[in-house]
């Protein structure tokens, strides 16, 4: 689905990925790990195509494309999405207009015709359903207002209406309380079907006992030092990132 | 600040004394200071701190030295008009009552100022300093005929007023358009102005409006600006309020070449109050001044200014905002805000709030904020398949719907809206 080779990238001259390679195949979770800086969402921001960051070596094949040359938009209509750490409240423009525009501007893409409105409200109501997400919240203004269990939650509502099939759910957890937590886990976990793939990047192992990852992958310094299974997690859980931090200081060192 | 002596006014008042009848409704007092006035100070330069950014004099020497006047008379104007109101249509500074609808609702009275009786020009000019602005002035000397509006005590119209000025010329040319606009006590109205020019012609068109609205009375008014690129306009409205009386006005300026907006509000009686809006967008080299006047006169009364501008090519735009609160107008509230997109770099916007405050009881705040495209809303659009052209018009259409959501008339808010978001 999505094959990493060496990806470096800076911002304003300072690298900060220095080196990732990776594969995610269809139907798989991974998680990627790291401690603050290590450059977990510089990784996802690099992925899904924002343009302060600059790429200075590697490449990235989705699907066999050539991801690093498409424009944002272009990655989110072959299939990339994107669950923001922090998403953007953009007054005046309706939730349910911004969903219509996107979905409508994929099946452009893709050499679809426009969805009905009736279609497009039922997909909406059954998505809504999925992350216990407030039917009056997709009347407001993209996120305006929203607290952030319910920004977090409409992230996930997005994804699913949006449907794609490579998703990357940058820190997601972070902020949430256990409630909400399961229910975004569960929103995700309803939408595995076996051919989606999902990169969950998160701070804390708790995520991962709600969304089991196939592989863990442990970030640092702007590589990845250590991958394993799902016990990667618990290990990283028990002993903490100093230990990370110590082994690999000394190794660069 | 008084300007120099500007020759211009010597030059326009010549040439369209040579073209246009003179006013019989003006009293004899106002006119000789109005003529006065022309004559020594005119036309105001860009030293008249009030035109800074606006040099009225320098445009009228460059783009109106040859006033011509070949105006055109316009029959048909149908389609400019609006279903759900009364039309009423002001051709080239005069009122024409063959081109408006017939008024027949009860208690609304329309006059044609030549019309007037003496107590009813009496009214003219009460609300403005003759002497205070080289363009009231000019339109004191040289206004059209244009009409009294008087909707009568306790009359709540329940269907809105639709004033079409259009100024339409061969050649260039300068119009004065006036009007007196009167809501009496307890009475209710809904104006929708609407500014427009046909013809190949350039027009500067001077307009005044004097709007009375009477204790409890309540205007709800909005004025669309769209006079295209051989448009240049000076828009005077001097507005008083009086005890408990309510005044709304949504300004959307589309075109013009230059549209210099005079919103001067007197707050004069107890728990009043205006809420101005206003909006513009302005393309290759337009300029769009806005200068408002919120002068707080009495205690307990409320104003609120909200001012958008989307600034595009090397257009100029100009806010200044000054809140006048005297010494008499304790428990104010006034607010104002003031926000900017500048969409090139070679656009300007020059904002400035002014705030004389001699009161010590009030609420006052103002705010100004200038930016390009919000980056992040933007890549959030993108990151969600939606392409930049169209991210980009979400995100104007957005910012400008704040303003003209504040349109009350739905047909006109619907018209207004697709007019505007297709020119972004």
């Amino acid at each position: 689905m999505i094959t990493i080779k060496n990806l470096h990238a800076s911002v304003d001259g300072k690298e900060i990925l220095r080196g990732i390679n990776l594969e995610v195949k269809a139907g798989e979770i991974h998680a990627i790990m790291g401690p603050n800086g290590s450059g977990k969402s510089t990784l996802s921001s690099v992925l899904a195509g924002k343009e302060e960051y600059e790429v200075t070596e590697g490449e990235v094949l989705f699907n066999g494309k050539n991801l690093l040359e498409m424009p944002a938009e272009d990655r989110a209509r072959e299939g990339l999405f994107l669950a923001f750490q922090y998403p953007v409240e953009i007054p005046g423009v309706s939730n349910v207009n911004f969903l219509k525009t996107a979905v409508n501007e994929i099946r452009t893409y893709k050499g679809l015709e426009a969805m009905a409105p009736k279609d497009f409200l039922a997909l909406v109501k059954d998505k809504q359903k999925l992350v216990e997400l407030d039917g009056k919240l997709a009347n407001r203004s993209v996120n305006e207002g929203f607290s952030g269990g319910e920004k977090k939650r409409n992230e996930i509502f997005q994804m699913a209406v949006l449907d794609p099939c490579l998703a990357i759910l940058d820190e997601t957890d972070s902020g949430l309380d256990i409630d909400a937590l399961k229910i975004v886990a569960n929103g995700v976990n309803t939408l595995k079907d076996g051919k989606k793939a999902f990169l969950v990047i998160t701070h804390y192992q708790r995520l991962l006992d709600y969304i089991v990852p196939d592989f863990v992958h442990i970030l640092y310094q702007g590589k990845i030092v250590k991958s394993g299974g799902k016990e990667l997690a618990m290990e990283l859980e028990a002993k903490g990132y100093d230990e990370i931090k110590k082994q690999f200081e000394k190794e660069s060192a | 600040m008084i300007a120099e002596k500007s020759h211009t006014a010597q030059h326009i008042i010549e040439q369209i004394s040579a073209k246009a009848s003179k006013v019989n409704f003006i009293n004899d007092s106002d006119l000789t200071k109005a003529l006065m006035y022309l004559e020594n100070i005119g036309i105001p330069t860009n030293k008249d701190e009030n035109y800074k950014y606006c040099n009225m004099d320098a445009l009228f020497k460059k783009e109106f030295k040859n006033l011509d006047q070949k105006l055109i008379e316009i029959k048909n104007v149908a389609e400019y008009k609006l279903e759900d109101a009364i039309n009423l249509v002001v051709l080239n500074g005069h009122y024409s009552e063959s081109l408006s609808d017939k008024v027949i609702l009860q208690g609304l009275h329309l006059t044609a100022f030549s019309d007037l009786d003496t107590s009813g020009k009496k009214l003219i000019s009460s609300l403005v300093n003759v002497e205070s602005d080289g363009f009231i002035a000019l339109n004191t000397v040289f206004s059209g005929n244009g009409f009294h509006l008087q909707v009568q005590k306790g009359t709540v119209l329940h269907m809105p007023i639709h004033i079409l000025y259009i100024s339409s010329s061969e050649s260039e040319a300068l119009i004065n358009t006036r009007n007196l606009i009167e809501i009496q006590d307890n009475a209710e109205a809904q104006i929708i102005e609407q500014q427009i020019i046909i013809g190949k012609g350039k027009v500067f068109t001077n307009y005044l409006s004097e709007k009375m609205i009477g204790a409890n009375a309540k205007l709800n008014s909005c004025l669309f600006q769209n006079e295209g690129s051989f448009g240049y306009s000076v828009n005077t409205s001097q507005v008083q309020v009086q005890r408990d009386g309510h005044y709304d006005n949504t300004t959307i300026t589309l075109g013009g070449q230059v549209v210099r907006n005079n919103h001067n509000v007197a707050l004069v009686g107890q728990n009043s109050q205006a809420h101005l809006n206003g909006l513009f967008s302005s393309k290759s080299n337009q300029l769009v001044d806005n200068h408002t006047l919120m002068d707080h006169q009495v205690p307990h009364c409320e104003s609120n200014e909200l001012y958008k501008g989307i600034i595009n090519d090397k257009s100029t735009g100009v806010f200044n905002g000054k809140i006048y609160v005297r010494k008499d107008a304790q428990k104010t509230n006034a607010y104002q805000s003031s926000k900017n997109i500048l969409l090139s770099d070679d656009a300007t916007i020059n904002t400035k709030p002014q705030l004389e405050i001699y009161a010590d009881d009030v609420k006052c705040s103002h705010g100004t904020s200038t930016g390009k495209i919000d980056e992040e809303a933007m890549f959030y659009l993108n990151a969600r398949g939606i392409g930049k052209e169209s991210a980009r018009k979400m995100l104007l259409a957005s910012f400008a719907r704040e303003v003209i959501s504040k349109i009350e008339l739905d047909s006109f808010r619907d018209k207004i809206t697709a007019l505007f978001e297709n020119e972004l």
